[in-house]
């Protein structure tokens, strides 16, 4: 028996008790499961399934079986010349989400990295401050975070404000409505998801490591090599994840520091379900991004619950 | 626990309550509905109308494609009216309900998208054309190459407005044709002139009344009560007429099929053809409306603006988009998808 | 006294401090014009209550305040009345068949991005919709829940985990019957936890904009969509005190849930 059971001394045979907890444990589940089976899972199914109908001429679907949804993510039909050519907007799409997606991972990585250090090296009674601190902007809504940056980065924002007011420039540079707007909306809403994994795994490294470390003559950046990464290695794993999947599916920071013409996925299928009257490949496109996420998010398991934690 | 129970049980209830008093759900463009005409409308009937946004037709008509939005009055371009009739999604008006119907302007009573409006009461109408903001580009403002040609000092700070059919209007008169035009040769033209274009484009946006006021935008191809209203709080920015051609647009409040406060409804599409009120529709975002007699209301700041006053020499350049036939709408859309990505 | 710190790395703290730096310019500067007199960000016209006062009075705002909070309560309250005995049945139990499928079920919303749960529920409700013809606040509030249930699910989990059995065991050797453990020992002590993944619901509810806008139907704005709206139209400088108090809220309650999450001895 194992030592966790809370099961009272029991006089059954252990197997019928196990399959009794069992059945138990899966009655106490039922209710939730049931409710995202009914708002999660078949909405979901009912997404793959419009995937392969035809669009209608003014957007809906038409019930007839079609793959015009997924053929028209990757080709387009030319009406002009009548033939049928990569959908190379499609693909400029796809690349700079996820170029985007990726560049935020590696700066937020980068700035969250000594930030999570930080905080994890501090005495105990300071360390919950500093946590706190950094969960503040990490439940502060989205949208106040992205408007934020606009204040600050656009043209009569904050940061040209300064520069104008203390004669630097004479006119503003233009920093919003570009990719690089978009990348630093981004890497500011996602850096907490970035630092409170790494923070996480940090904590439980043993600092004693590096004593011995350098009692062997090591430097510091062997140490951090050699040492610290390849013990927080899940945490590094689990923070770019965290940001690199809700960055592949972003909506509202391209679109409001974008302009509308730095397209990202998210804003992709929105567009098929407005203008673009093309709800087959909205759908199509919607499930592409899921099921890439859904990919990433088993490797995470995989190699994150293999090493021994406790 | 239980306390908190019951206290958002009463606070769910009483949000129901409120919707069961005399409501509106009004589906119309972003920024285009007067507070005031809607205080005094409330005032005066006792009705609350709740205004939900969109951007453009398209979205509009898909969102109520979809079914269920629960709106009760949408407002459709000209070019529009036709595809909602076609479909089905709004119904003919009960003309004795109306009795402010006669005062609709003769010249916009029998428009043929909507002959004798008996589907429809005008709401607002204007121009699409070009803003610039003059002390970055002092040159001629009234021609589409703002957009298509852009001139060297206003490249990368361009935003075009994200309205298919406007938009690709004005480039087809710009490369020479006619709006809804069929001609595959030409509209490959304005496809590769428009996709030439892009780069030095920096947005596809909305909003333009607020970003070029705070000057976020220096040029933009947008509309002119947005326009007015932009020049109002920023005086630099400049409307201009497109001499290749430009766009004459109208928007008007139709029923919806599925509407649940019909009574309602007819007494504010009676309300707004008074000229009092339409003036004040008018008078909000800064567009002339198809009453008669709304003239006398407008305010002063209105009647001699340009972005209002159609000068004498561009008069004859304005267009009304008619609704294009199938093949030009194949075209349109599929130039447009080239183009938003 | 330490003259020599193991774990002081070369210029971490400076990054650090510049990252946290960083990140609070940008709110800070937010809630500082919250109280800006003028109405834009190149002049300042004294301090000011002025903003606030036209969010308090703007009507609009009201509604959708007011249903931010209606919806959040509900999503709140089901997600937690859902999610513990979900909890309850994968923790601390010995493995069964089906754990880790349930535990993987129920967190399946987490990975995928907001904007793919809201086309699903854009398709699915507008059937529902013209089909029932009910069109109220049932469908955010499901939608709000459905997003909800894991961040409901992993702090009473985690609680959970780090729970004291001795107690419970005790209680079993005083011969208490499994529901009577629970509910004057297990949830008792689980409280915490609850409540912690209760006011992450809360929160994520009032932030949900794109799967709400996808979903709302017609009046339905909440705090979060009038938001979107406003910031696509033009921005007022009312944006910024509704800003503020936002992050007030999101401050206070984020104070609770540390308190209440902290290590306390047995």
């Amino acid at each position: 028996m194992t030592p966790n059971q809370i099961t009272p001394a029991s006089l059954n045979p252990a197997q019928r008790q196990a399959r009794a907890d069992a059945r138990r444990n899966w009655l106490l589940s039922a209710p939730a499961l049931l409710f995202l089976t009914a708002f999660a899972t078949l909405p979901f199914l009912g997404v793959l399934v419009y995937s392969f109908l035809t669009p209608g001429q003014y957007g809906n679907v038409v019930w007839k079986f079609s793959t015009d949804g997924w053929v028209g993510l990757v080709l387009t039909h030319d009406v002009f010349d009548d033939t049928l050519v990569w959908a190379d907007a499609h693909l400029t799409i796809i690349w700079r989400t996820v170029r985007l997606a990726s560049l935020t991972t590696l700066i937020t990585f980068v700035i969250g990295f000594p930030m999570a250090w930080f905080i994890a090296t501090r005495p105990p009674r300071t360390r919950a401050f500093w946590l706190f601190l950094i969960t503040i902007p990490f439940w502060t809504n989205l949208l106040i975070r992205t408007f934020a940056i606009n204040e600050v980065i656009r043209n009569e924002g904050l940061i040209n404000s300064v520069l104008m007011d203390l004669g630097l420039i004479s006119s503003p540079i233009a920093m919003i409505y570009s990719d690089g707007a978009v990348l630093v909306g981004m890497g500011y809403a996602y850096l907490p998801l970035m630092v409170l994994p790494l923070f996480a795994a940090m904590d439980r490294f043993d600092m004693r490591l590096l004593e011995a470390g350098y009692d062997l003559y090591a430097s510091r950046l062997t140490l951090l090599w050699r040492i610290v990464v390849p013990v927080i290695k899940p945490g590094i794993i689990a923070g770019c994840i965290l940001v690199f999947i809700p960055a592949l599916g972003a909506y509202v920071t391209p679109r409001v520091l974008g302009g509308g013409k730095n397209m990202m996925l998210g804003n992709l299928i929105d567009l098929q379900f407005g203008q673009g009257r093309n709800w087959p490949l909205g759908a199509a496109i919607s499930i592409t991004l899921a099921a890439v996420t859904l990919v990433a998010m088993l490797v995470i398991l995989r190699v994150t619950t293999r090493p021994a934690e406790r | 626990m239980k306390k908190m129970l019951i206290a958002t049980a009463m606070l769910l209830a009483t949000t129901a309550l409120a919707n069961a008093e005399g409501v509106l759900n009004l589906y119309n463009w972003g920024n285009y509905t007067s507070p005031e005409m809607l205080a005094k409308f409330e005032k005066e009937t006792g009705i609350k109308v709740t205004v939900t946004d969109y951007d453009s037709n398209d979205t509009a008509l898909a969102k109520i494609e979809a079914g269920g939005a629960g709106f009760d009055l949408v407002v459709p371009s000209a070019n529009f009216v036709k595809i909602w009739i076609e479909k089905g999604l709004i119904q003919e008006l009960d003309l004795s309900k109306l009795p402010n119907h006669k005062n609709i302007a003769p010249e916009w009573m029998n428009v043929d998208y909507d002959p004798g409006r008996k589907f429809t009461v005008p709401w607002q109408w204007g121009t699409t054309g070009m803003a610039v903001n003059q002390t970055v580009y002092a040159g001629d403002v009234n021609t589409s190459a703002i957009f298509m040609d852009p001139p060297e000092e206003l490249k990368g700070k361009i935003n075009v407005t994200p309205e298919m059919g406007d938009v690709l209007a004005l480039a087809t008169m710009y490369m020479g044709g006619e709006p809804c035009s069929e001609d595959a040769e030409l509209m490959k033209k304005v496809r590769d002139k428009l996709l030439e274009a892009k780069p030095s484009w920096m947005s596809m946006d909305y909003g333009m009344e607020d970003k070029m006021a705070t000057n976020d935008v220096m040029a933009s191809v947008y509309w002119n009560g947005a326009i007015l209203r932009a020049h109002l709080r920023n005086p630099d920015v400049k409307y201009g007429y497109p001499k290749e051609g430009f766009v004459v647009w109208m928007d008007q409040v139709a029923l919806l099929k599925d509407a649940k406060n019909v009574e309602e409804a007819y007494k504010f599409l009676d309300f707004i053809a008074l000229p009092e009120n339409a003036a004040m529709i008018s008078a909000f975002a800064r567009y002339a409306n198809g009453i008669a007699g709304s003239e006398a209301f407008m305010p002063d700041d209105m009647k001699t603006a340009v972005e209002v006053v159609i000068p004498q020499e561009f008069k004859d350049k304005g267009h009304f988009i008619p609704t294009c036939s199938p093949k030009a709408q194949e075209y349109i859309t599929a130039i447009w998808t080239a183009l938003q990505k | 006294m330490k003259q020599f710190s193991v774990t002081a790395m070369p210029g971490f703290a400076f990054i650090a401090i510049l990252g946290f730096v960083l990140l609070y310019v940008p709110i800070l500067t937010l809630v500082t014009y919250s109280f800006n007199g003028a109405a834009t960000m190149t002049s300042w016209g004294g301090f000011s209550w002025r903003w606030y006062g036209a969010a308090w009075a703007n009507v609009d705002v009201q509604s959708a305040t007011i249903r931010s909070l209606v919806i959040a309560s509900w999503a709140t309250l089901i997600s937690v009345v859902l999610a513990t005995p979900v909890a309850l049945a994968t923790t601390r139990t010995a493995a069964f068949k089906g754990q880790s499928f349930i535990y993987l079920y129920t967190n399946q919303t987490l990975v995928v991005p907001e904007i793919v749960p809201a086309v699903a529920l854009l398709i699915f409700f507008a059937a529902l919709k013209t089909w029932t013809g009910y069109q109220g606040l049932a469908y955010l509030i499901a939608a709000h829940t459905m997003w909800c249930i894991p961040l409901a699910y992993l702090p009473i989990r985690a609680r959970l985990e780090g729970m004291d059995l001795s107690l419970e065991t005790a209680a079993a050797d005083l011969y208490a019957t499994r529901w009577q453990t629970l509910r004057h020992v297990t949830l008792p002590l689980l409280m915490p936890g609850i409540l912690a993944g209760a006011m992450l619901c809360f929160i994520t509810s009032l932030d949900t904009v794109v799967i709400t806008e996808f979903v709302k139907s017609a009046g339905q704005e909440t705090l979060a969509t009038y938001m979107l709206g406003q910031f696509r139209r033009g921005i007022t400088a009312e944006i910024n005190a509704i800003s503020t108090v936002l992050l007030m809220l999101t401050i206070v309650l984020l104070f609770a849930f540390f308190f209440l999450t902290r290590k306390r001895a047995a």
